[in-house]
Order: structure tokens, then C-alpha cells, then sequence
């Protein structure tokens, strides 16, 4: 069965960088689930995030697929740069989402601006957004 | 964690004051098989006469930090000495069995998985030594993967200068358009490393970068 697991933003708030990436990894690579995360990591946890999992990979987990939506980004250069300053200003980093998988589930994560694409190894199931 | 990164953008400023310029770490980082391999020895084969990586069809060929020091490029009567570090390519997932495909046998293709993700630790950690970057990007790629936003933003919060080198323009195709609406923030450079394509655009673009 697949899990696709929601994390509020307030759930890793409060904690540090290494507890974070530690909550999230567990769940993909312990548990085997799709990771929701409302908002994104800081562009420091992501690198970290890559590093732990290389950590990780054994015989059963092989990585992760990874994909970070921030609608902020879109549009023009200037445009896009006051909206993404509004939204951090305002939000942070809760603005967005984060979609992490076992590599061994997702297939691979296609990213388009305007569309995200998750292909699935399993049943080879197709999601659009 | 930004206590890390403040240390390192403090050492940076404390470096540029203080540094010889001899001592500017330029790293090649990308995907793997971006091609940064290959643009590493066409460098230095232009420059030092010799080649510094090896390089392969199957990904994950350089598993370790390659370091070329005191390279020496000169243009219009300037000249630039940098030391060259040729990355393994960063990804987020290695499976031996991908190796199967390149005819390696299981031993050695466990043997180069293991290796790859030590690779990908070591780029990341080396992140920090970094003076500028020369980001590799496969043209005929889509320029969005993951691995390419979250490294340039690491980058971008390191405050590490970037020049972006499309590689593989020779084939058909590559799309240096896409690469420059994805990144519209950088300087995107047109490149075939393996044919030495517009490469001295790329030696301008570095005087620019380092000076």
C-alpha cells in the first residue's frame, strides 16, 4: 500500500536543521512514504538532506525523489522577484510545498514551471497537478 | 546550520582581503554525466597540456574530488591562476542495478554505488571551499530536476558566484533557451566541451566571474 503523508510546517518548525531532515528522511526511508511537507526546507537542509540520504542507501532503500513547488518563483523576472520577496516576507518558509519519496516508489518526479508530474514504479500510476 | 554558513561567508570575505589570488578554488558541480569531466580536461588540456579526470559513458565515473592546482589561463594580456576541482556528479538516489545496464557485474556494480554516494557526500561537504562555481548542465536536459534548483539556491545562499556551462550544444537536442529561462538570474554559456565549442566565451565569462 501506498502512504502519501502530510506534514504541516508547524510540525518541523520548531525543530533544528538536523532533527528536521532527520523526521523526514525517517519517514521515506523507514517507513516508506510519500512526504508532503506544507512549505519547504531552508536551502542549506536541502543540500543536508541529499547528503543524509546518500547516508542512508542501503540494499532496500536506494534514495529519494525530491520536489520542491514554490509558486512564487513563477512569472516574470521582476514580477517574480517583489512576489517571491512578499511571500517570504509574509511567509517564509511555509509558502510552497515539498514532495519527497523513496526513489524505489516514485520513478521519477517531473517538474515543469507550470505542472508537476509524479510517475510512480509501482502500478506505474500517473498524478497530474 | 547558519551559524556554519555565516562562518563560511565571513571566511570568504576574511579570504578575499587577504588571499592569493592563486589560491581561488574554482569547482565544476552538476548532475551526473552533465559533462563536468569532460570540460574539467578540456581546460586543462588547453591551459597545462594535460588531462585531469577520467571519463565515461556510465554515470558516476568520478566518485572522487579530482584537484588540479595552479591553473594558469590567459586572454588579451590578463592572466587567472585558479585550482580546478572536478566534483562527482550530485544525485539523490543511486541503485547499483542502474550499473547492470553498462555491463558492470553485480560486485562491481555495488562496488560503484557505494563509492558514488561517498562521491556525492564529498561534493557537498566541499561545497564550503568553494570561491566560484562552474555549474555543468546537460543542454538536451530538463534544466528543472531538483538537484539543479537546489544546488544553485545552496550556492545563492552561500553567496558563491555562479556561471552556468550548457554543455552538449552539439547535439540536437540541446536547448540553451530552456536553461536560460530556468536560471534567468546567471549567466548561461553555451558550451561543447567534448568539441571545444565557443569554450573561449566560457575563459571570457571566468575573467568576469574571478576578477
Amino acid at each position: 500500500m501506498l502512504t502519501l503523508q502530510y506534514v504541516p510546517y508547524h510540525e518541523i518548525q520548531d525543530l533544528s536543521s538536523i532533527g528536521r531532515i532527520r523526521k523526514l528522511l525517517n519517514m521515506v526511508a523507514k517507513e516508506n512514504k510519500i512526504v508532503l511537507l506544507e512549505g519547504r526546507l531552508k536551502r542549506e537542509e536541502e543540500a543536508e538532506l541529499i547528503k543524509a540520504t546518500m547516508e542512508e542507501i542501503n540494499h532496500s532503500f536506494k534514495g529519494i525523489e525530491l520536489a520542491v513547488i514554490n509558486p512564487s518563483t513563477q512569472g516574470s523576472v521582476i514580477f517574480g522577484k517583489f512576489r517571491s520577496n512578499l511571500f517570504n516576507m509574509l511567509l517564509g518558509d511555509r509558502q510552497g510545498f515539498t514532495i519527497i519519496g523513496p526513489a524505489s516508489v516514485v520513478k521519477n518526479i517531473k517538474k515543469d514551471p507550470d505542472k508537476l508530474q509524479l510517475l510512480l514504479s509501482e502500478n506505474r500510476r500517473k498524478r497530474k497537478r | 546550520m547558519i551559524i556554519k554558513v555565516f562562518r563560511s561567508y565571513l571566511k570568504r570575505i576574511f579570504d578575499g582581503l587577504f588571499k592569493k589570488k592563486a589560491n581561488i578554488k574554482l569547482g565544476l558541480y552538476g548532475s551526473p554525466n552533465a559533462g563536468k569531466s569532460t570540460l574539467a580536461n578540456r581546460i586543462t588540456k588547453d591551459w597545462l597540456g594535460q588531462e585531469m579526470s577520467v571519463v565515461s559513458n556510465i554515470p558516476h565515473e568520478t566518485r572522487d574530488i579530482n584537484l588540479k592546482e595552479g591553473v594558469e589561463i590567459r586572454k588579451g594580456g590578463k592572466k587567472l591562476t585558479f585550482n580546478l576541482v572536478d566534483t562527482p556528479g550530485i544525485a539523490t538516489k543511486i541503485d547499483y542495478e542502474d550499473f547492470l545496464k553498462f555491463k558492470l557485474n553485480s560486485k562491481e556494480a555495488k562496488q560503484r554505488a557505494k563509492e558514488a554516494t561517498k562521491g556525492v557526500i564529498e561534493s557537498i561537504k566541499w561545497l564550503d571551499n568553494m570561491d566560484c562555481v562552474l555549474f555543468v548542465l546537460d543542454s538536451t536536459a530538463n534544466p528543472y530536476s531538483q538537484i539543479n534548483i537546489t544546488l544553485i539556491g545552496n550556492l545563492a545562499a552561500r553567496n558563491i558566484p555562479v556561471l552556468i556551462a550548457a554543455n552538449k550544444t552539439d547535439l540536437k537536442k540541446s536547448n540553451i533557451k530552456k536553461i536560460e529561462a530556468a536560471f534567468p538570474q546567471y549567466k548561461v554559456i553555451g558550451i561543447s566541451a567534448e568539441r571545444g565549442d565557443n569554450i573561449e566565451e566560457l575563459y571570457d565569462a571566468l575573467f568576469k566571474v574571478l576578477k
